[in-house]
């Protein structure tokens, strides 16, 4: 199963690389936020509001233009593992706090990328959806296209506009200037537990499936992978997930898709309705045909 | 967890488009069938007609682009958009629509006001009024071509309630903008389109099922009402006797036709914010063993 | 257990991830299900204050079982060992050991002491000698060591007398039921956690016990860990591979903090600090707290060599190597007496560097109101912390009981370089030094502490050049020339390193520190971190990657002391020298080579024998058997039983917290009888009942650091925890009305503070006695600076320590709680 797209490698020729790509492994992840610092930090990513939300340990809330890793904390009522035991206090009611460091999906098939009306955004030779910011010009279409809403236009000021609101797009770039120089994204090179692994996509693709056997083996209830299956809406994912509840538990989308896959069939309505529309004001001048007015 | 999702926050992002683009839905439509007018009206030997839906159209046609550019996050780059030709983005290539209508109709116009070149000014009336159709109904596709629930969902009906209130729009302004002897087509494409218009509404909110409470509640559904309401009185008025109790009535008629295309817009939003919106898309087509998208 | 180690060492939890991943059990013990509960497999919830009951619990349960590691315990530990006839048990005595002086507060330690033989600390409070706190005990050792075993052993752990017997009786009562009614925890979970640690003890396994300062901050800190190291001992974990007792320390160089010590009453590599009163000559000082048995029998050599690299040439045998340049402690100088000091006007000065006690120390607010008293104050930091900035910014100063205008103190802030500003070290929880290299120049005024102090000592020198004084020869006759660069002058770092490290009368570096001398033909700044600098090589610097080496790492870093990565590493051995077993060999004795050998620096003379005797006589380390591997002690046995160097008992035993809501229904004796109170306004206890009816602990957050300095002024930290929040249970909400989201206020008998509420199931009341507590969690990472601000947790507490090492109980304590802001202006509650 190869992990491909349509526009690449065919546009890049020789200088097309593997596909390189994330997998988030939740299940060893401690929530320590060293991915959002770390990913802030080499991007220069702005500090996006000291605003205390209450939500677990989550005050980060969302992914968007000024967080491209968001830690998640989810605490539930149900026990860690299927068979009870765990981390589960005797007597006590079962008790488990999932955590999981959300970030862009850089999908096979991008919605964002197929509706960027200027170009900006675009696929690398890795494989990887960027957004090129002398280009944006921040028409904001990307933003409802996202099937994960990740995108969002940054109304932070900008250095480069004294003052007044930046007004592109941002979103993770996958650490484009480092990965094309051969290092790791600061996110994974920052994670202490290698819950977030950077490598070949097709790599971590076959080290996930190997790893969500041992982590079923070892009776984590409620593993999945989500995002590795090439035959889903989007065509796989290029950073990929090893979830232990469904995917709205973490604000993900159940059944995430490109909606480019409904364009067509949205043109030929369309082209019906234009037709319609030109019969209804064709009808409205042939009505008058006899007695004109009134 | 009594929160739906992660604690209830969205999970495909609101568009971060202002009252700008619910303008531009409404000038668009009005612009693109207001230019098909002009022609048919030509065509049809009624030159009053053709001028005042020509004029209609030229002053929507330059309004809508400088809609639009307000809108962007970074103004200044707006030719960005004619950076590359790409039939993926309905943004794109309605902007390629928005460019070539433009200039032909306030060339026709021009020309028209002129009195010269009648020949080119046919040629341009012409392919304005082609070109009118796609400008009527493509931002349907535009909204459509999104993960927003309320958008993706309504993808079948937005185009016919476009068109219906494309020809609504330019009927309406048509019979506002010209003396009653000549204004009969306009007349008939503003009836014609009014009734159709709630008939789209209402074929789309059986259609799409849970989401339609987007439509029907806070802001859009007080919009919704007010277009019911606009139209109603606006019908009535508009099949009532007198002059000024029919200009009245196009008056109302044209105003419903901006409240539900405002309807629209904000459904939109409203349907991103709460996320179980988009749990009731896709969450329904798991249980049913449907595969990725409908 | 004391440790949320996924939440305050991420990065270190990787190992333990690791560990879970082969197929390990993390059991974490903790009043608050947190970060590391979430990993762990095994939670048990239990109420702070308690852990010493709890492992007490586990001890009497390996007893009773008979799952000690028998032959370990038999020969490595001092379980054979008889005590002095009058010792008497807190079995005996309701609470206390025997001992106990009512009115000095303190104990007399002399009945605790082995039968027959006076024994020498090897740790701990030692600078008054074996009997602390007496005038009797200095001089003559009474009987020493025979044939390398003191002078009373039963080797059938019969004897009533000895430790074994001891241990067994003293925790007869702590009983799975006993753990439940104090600790709240259901006696099956505490029985499965002491089964699982049995069952993976012994021969072909081994359990390590991680704590933190959960454990340290109590008035029973000491015996926490005292109570782990008989558990770890007993089932044979100790210098042993996978074994052991982790200290995360509380940040990246505290452990240097201690070997080189910014401690009052140490002098590097923990050579006592020498008293007024007590240590005439270098001769005396050596002979009180000096054991004749054990590598401290070579404390002249250590202290000689140590007076070498201070005074250089000036040291001579004649001037006793310049013993009496050395200060001398007259008593308890800690922060917390010296705080007092301020309050009452005795002390005038203070430097505080890179630490915020304002927000960082308990009962903060004590601590502000202190440094207005002071004459001056000195803050080192690279921001204006609330200890900087508490004449102008404070609570104290919000309410209007304190007057900026009417504040004395004239305050310095001197801005301090960061850790990649400069060159330098840090030593971790595993001993290990590991250098830092210089990425860029300080800004501004911003300077390293190693500057400061070098160039602060070469102006008061500059100032001293033409002084006659007797009391200022010290300070000019110190060794004080280090290479500097640059424009600010920045001392060489790696000089300094090559000092701690030490050379010989050749100016070699030295590579041991077997190779000090005591006739002043060597000098070195620290025995243990001898070997740093061996053969001119920063060892710390070294970076080789895990791939190139050996499964121990020995070329990564270097650990102290010679680079040994487990220390006690003979225990890994049988008696003869043999591993305990092939899967967990480690160290052990190769008879074709005579030598000890292994993956890691043998912790033993490498040449001795396991069959090895000592004569009678036989002096320092030559004076331990060959089969015994706690080298350190005098009699290289592991002590379960402390007759020496702890003051508050040679067995831990559960007392309850100085604030607890119940009794203690072990003893009559409810609290530890020799804690270290401070009775004076404003440090008030709160009054048991009602009015004070919750428990609280304090702790930390990933994102944030200590007292703030390091975070608090930080964006992306900042906003990743941008309010002070407490932690209550649904069941404490409902009860005290509190809503998520809004506010509280917690109030002591000190303060009152306010924080945002956090309702989670993550808290949860505990059982204990049949009532109900109820617990509340408190972030102590706030101040009134910085991006994010708010109340400091510390301001509740009642600054209480633990007589050992005066460390603060900031782990437990009683308040109230009550929806809503606190009050402000001139009606904030000023404690009474």
């Amino acid at each position: 199963m190869s992990a491909r797209t349509e526009a690449w490698p065919d546009t890049y020729g020789a200088e097309a690389r593997p596909r390189m790509g994330f997998f988030t492994d939740t299940s060893v992840c401690i929530g320590c936020k060293a991915c959002e610092v770390a990913c802030k930090e080499w991007n220069l990513v702005p500090e996006d509001g000291l605003v205390w939300s209450g939500e677990s340990f989550d005050n980060t809330s969302a992914l968007g233009a000024n967080s491209w890793r968001h830690v998640a904390f989810v605490e539930q009522t149900t026990p860690l593992r299927v068979d009870g035991d765990g981390a589960d206090g005797e007597g006590e009611e079962p008790f488990r706090w999932l955590m999981s460091s959300d970030v862009c999906k850089h999908c096979t098939e991008s919605a964002c990328l197929n509706v960027c009306p200027t170009g900006a955004i675009f696929r690398t030779e890795l494989g990887t959806v960027v957004v090129q910011e002398d280009v944006c010009n921040g028409c904001g279409y990307c933003v409802p296209a996202c099937p994960f809403g990740v995108l969002d236009r940054r109304e932070l000021p900008a250095p480069d506009r004294g003052g007044r609101a930046d007004g592109r797009v941002w979103k993770c770039t996958l650490c484009y200037d480092r990965t094309r120089e051969g290092m790791t994204p600061a996110c994974a090179q920052a994670c202490p537990t290698e819950s977030i692994q950077y490598g070949p996509l097709d790599e971590l693709r076959e080290r996930a499936a190997g790893r969500l056997d041992k982590v079923v083996a070892d009776g984590f209830a409620g593993a999945r992978l989500y995002g590795d299956d090439p035959g889903d809406g989007v065509g796989g994912f290029g950073a990929f997930f090893l979830l232990l509840d469904e995917p709205e538990t973490y604000g993900l989308p159940p059944q995430p898709r490109d909606s480019t896959r409904d364009l067509g069939g949205m043109w030929r309505t369309a082209a019906v309705a234009g037709a319609a529309l030109l019969a209804g004001l064709g009808a409205a001048f042939l009505a008058g045909r006899d007695g004109a007015g009134s | 967890m009594t929160d739906p999702a992660y604690y209830g926050r969205p999970i495909v992002k609101p568009p971060v488009w202002k009252r700008e683009i619910g303008w531009y839905l409404f000038t668009g439509g009005l612009a693109g069938a207001s230019a098909t007018m002009a022609a048919m009206a030509r065509a049809s030997g009624n030159p009053v007609l053709a001028r005042r839906a020509a004029l209609v159209a030229t002053a929507a046609v330059n309004v809508s682009p400088a809609l639009l550019v307000k809108d962007l996050g970074r103004p200044e780059r707006f030719l960005n958009m004619m950076r590359v030709f790409k039939p993926s983005s309905p943004m794109n290539l309605g902007s390629w629509v928005l460019l070539g209508s433009g200039t032909a109709t306030t060339g026709a116009t021009l020309l028209d006001l002129a009195g010269i070149a009648p020949r080119t000014r046919a040629v341009l009336e012409a392919i304005a009024g082609v070109a009118g159709l796609p400008l009527s109904v493509y931002t349907a596709v535009l909204l459509g071509d999104t993960a927003n629930p309320a958008w993706h969902e309504g993808r079948r009906d937005l185009p016919f309630l476009f068109a219906a209130g494309a020809a609504a729009s330019a009927g309406a302004a048509g019979v506002l903008a010209t003396p009653p002897e000549h204004a009969g087509p306009a007349r008939r494409a503003m009836l014609l389109g009014t009734v159709g218009s709630q008939v789209a509404e209402t074929v789309m909110e059986r259609r799409i099922g849970a989401v339609a409470r987007a439509y029907a509640t806070g802001e859009a559904g007080r919009y919704r009402r007010t277009a019911r309401i606009l139209d109603g009185a606006g019908l009535a008025l508009s099949l009532a006797r007198g002059r000024r109790v029919r200009r009245l009535g196009a008056g109302l008629l044209l105003a419903g036709a901006a409240a539900s295309r405002f309807a629209v817009f904000k459904a939109g939003f409203q349907a991103a914010e709460d996320p179980r919106y988009l749990l009731e898309t896709q969450q329904d087509g798991r249980r049913q063993g449907v595969g990725a998208g409908r | 257990m004391g440790s949320n180690m996924a939440e305050a060492h991420p990065v270190g939890f990787q190992w333990v991830m690791e560990a879970r991943e082969r197929g390990a059990d993390v059991i974490h013990v903790d009043p608050r299900f947190s970060r590391t509960s979430a990993m762990a497999t095994r939670y048990v919830r239990t109420r702070a204050g308690t852990d010493v009951a709890f492992l007490g619990g586990i001890i009497r349960y390996i007893l009773e079982h008979g799952r000690e590691f028998r032959e370990y315990v038999l020969n490595y530990t001092n379980a054979p060992v008889v005590i002095d006839e009058g010792y008497q048990d807190t079995e005996d005595l309701d609470g206390l050991f025997s001992g106990w002086d009512r009115k000095r507060g303190s104990y007399d330690t002399s009945t605790w002491q082995y039968a027959g033989m006076e024994v020498h600390a090897s740790a701990g409070q030692r600078e008054l000698g074996a009997n602390q706190g007496e005038g009797a005990g200095h001089g003559g050792h009474g009987a020493g060591l025979s044939h390398g075993e003191p002078p009373e052993v039963d080797l059938t752990l019969e004897h009533p007398r000895c430790v074994y017997q001891i241990l067994k009786r003293h925790y007869a009562r702590y009983t799975p039921e006993l753990v439940e009614e104090v600790c709240g925890v259901p006696r099956e979970a505490f029985v499965e956690v002491a089964e699982a640690l049995c069952q993976n003890s012994g021969r072909e396994r081994t359990s390590s016990i991680v704590y933190s300062v959960g454990w340290t901050q109590h008035t029973t800190g000491v015996q926490y860990i005292r109570s782990a190291a008989i558990i770890q001992l007993l089932l044979g974990n100790v210098g042993r591979p996978g074994g052991g007792i982790m200290a995360l320390r509380g940040h990246s160089s505290i452990q240097g903090s201690t070997d080189i010590p910014t401690l009052y009453n140490i002098l590097p590599g923990y050579i006592p600090m020498p008293h007024a009163h007590a240590h005439d000559n270098l001769g005396q000082f050596v002979e009180m707290n000096t054991s004749p048995s054990g590598f401290w029998g070579n404390m002249t050599a250590y202290t000689v060599s140590l007076l070498k690299a201070w005074w250089g040439s000036r040291a001579t045998p004649e001037n006793d190597f310049c013993f009496d340049y050395l200060p001398r402690i007259t008593g308890d100088h800690s922060i917390y007496p010296t705080v007092m000091g301020m309050l009452d006007g005795s002390v005038k000065g203070f430097l505080v560097v890179g630490q915020n006690p304002a927000v960082g120390s308990a009962n903060s607010g004590l601590h502000r109101r202190a440094m207005a008293n002071l004459d001056w104050l000195v803050v080192r930091d690279f921001v204006e912390t609330e200890s900087a900035a508490f004449w102008y910014d404070s609570p104290e100063v919000e309410s209007g009981e304190l007057d900026p205008a009417a504040i004395g103190t004239e305050v310095f802030f001197l801005p301090a370089a960061a850790h990649t500003e400069k060159d330098g070290s840090f030593t971790n929880t595993q001993r290990l030094l590991q250098w830092h290299h210089k990425a860029v120049e300080p800004k501004g005024d911003c300077r390293s502490d190693l500057w400061f102090y070098y160039h602060l000592g070469r102006l008061i020198r500059e100032k001293l050049a033409d002084s006659e004084e007797e009391r200022d020869r010290p300070v000019k006759e110190l060794s004080w020339h280090y290479p500097t660069a640059g424009e600010i002058a920045d001392p060489n770092a790696e000089a300094v390193l090559r000092e701690i490290n030490g050379w010989d009368a050749n100016d070699d570096a030295l590579s041991s520190y077997l190779d000090l001398k005591d006739d002043g033909s060597t000098a070195c700044g620290c025995w243990i971190y001898c070997g740093c600098f061996a053969d001119e090589t920063n060892q710390p610097a070294r970076r080789t990657p895990a791939s190139e080496q050996s499964w121990v790492a020995p070329e990564w870093a270097w650990a102290w002391p010679a680079n040994r990565r487990i220390l006690y590493n003979r225990a890994s051995a049988d008696p003869e020298g043999k591993p305990w077993s092939e899967r967990k060999r480690y160290v052990w004795w190769d008879e074709g080579e005579g030598r000890w050998t292994g993956e890691d620096v043998p912790d033993f003379q490498p040449d001795k024998r396991p069959d090895y005797r000592p004569p009678d006589g036989a002096k320092a380390q030559d004076a331990i058997a060959g089969n015994h591997p706690f080298i350190m002690q005098p009699d290289g046995r592991g002590w379960l039983f402390v007759p020496a160097g702890i003051v508050d008992g040679p067995l831990p035993t559960h007392y309850e917290p100085d604030e607890s809501p119940h009794t203690n229904p072990l003893y009559a004796q409810e609290a530890n009888p020799a804690r270290q109170r401070f009775r004076r306004p404003l440090n008030e206890r709160n009054p048991r009942g009602d009015r004070y009816p919750y428990v609280f602990t304090t702790y930390r957050l990933t994102e944030h650091h200590t007292a703030g300095g390091m975070s608090r002024f930080v964006p992306y930290l900042s906003e990743l925890q941008p309010a002070m929040f407490c932690e209550v249970s649904p069941e404490l909400a409902r009860e005290r009305g509190l809503a998520h989201g809004g506010w509280a206020t917690v109030v002591t008998a000190r303060a009152e503070i306010e924080a945002r509420v956090v309702v989670t199931e993550r808290m949860a009341p505990v059982a204990i006695e049949g009532d109900v507590v109820h617990q509340i969690g408190l972030p102590y990472h706030w101040g009134s600076r910085g991006l994010t601000t708010g109340d400091s947790a510390n301001d509740l507490l009642e600054a209480v320590l633990d007589p050992n090492v005066h460390i603060q109980e900031s782990k437990v304590a009683t308040c109230d709680i009550r929806p809503g802001r606190r009050s402000r202006g001139s009606g904030r509650a000023v404690p009474r």
